[in-house]
């Protein structure tokens, strides 16, 4: 039996494009997907949220992950990957500690590991409401 | 360095946390306040009760 498109989500009837766009354009700039689809209060409070995490976790000392040698370091490199352009502008700029000397610089690593957790959470929800999977 | 007090860092990780939790596992803006409040809540009383748990431990 054939199946019909799905035509009522508001968001996916008017849909045309590069639907990923807000997907990636989110997890490269924290808040910008759902500044892409104009959601500025939703976006300005996640950039806020996760830029502000990013930075207090750099000012802490915390660690930015750069190579993974075993499995704790690999997925912190995940996590920290997660930041996007955050994460290869600190890595470039050479911010972050190379190795944790305090506990308040352990939080700080994780800090900057859970902001780039919660930029992916962002960027799917992005893309949940480019799709129309979320109501806008 | 920055270096808060272990209860500001906790405090300063719910806030965050909490605000992106609340805008992307609701829909309208009051649901999104609530749950934001509630994750919040959330983190800093569970802390505050293992805290008071771990100090009762370790008497």
């Amino acid at each position: 039996m054939a199946t019909t498109p799905n035509t009522s989500i508001p968001a996916a009837k008017g849909a045309q494009g590069f639907v990923y766009l807000p997907l990636i354009v989110g997890w490269l700039v924290p808040g910008a997907g759902h500044l892409l689809l104009g959601k500025w209060v939703r976006g300005l409070l996640l950039a806020a949220s996760i830029l502000g995490m990013f930075a207090i976790g750099l000012a802490m000392g915390g660690k930015v992950y750069a190579h993974a040698g075993d499995i704790l370091d690999m997925l912190g490199l995940v996590g920290d990957l997660g930041n996007g352009v955050l994460y290869f502008a600190s890595r470039t700029l050479g911010l972050g500690a190379d190795s944790i000397q305090v506990t308040t610089a352990d939080y700080g690593t994780r800090f900057i590991v859970v902001a780039g957790l919660l930029n992916v959470i962002a960027a799917v929800d992005a893309h949940n409401l480019r799709t129309g999977r979320k109501p806008l | 360095m920055f270096t808060p007090s272990h209860f500001t860092a906790l405090s300063l990780f719910a806030l965050f946390a909490s605000v992106v939790f609340g805008i992307t596992m609701r829909e309208t803006p009051a649901r999104m306040a609530r749950y934001a409040a509630y994750c919040f809540v959330l983190f800093v009383g569970s802390a505050v009760l293992l805290s008071w748990a771990m100090y009762f431990i370790a008497r």
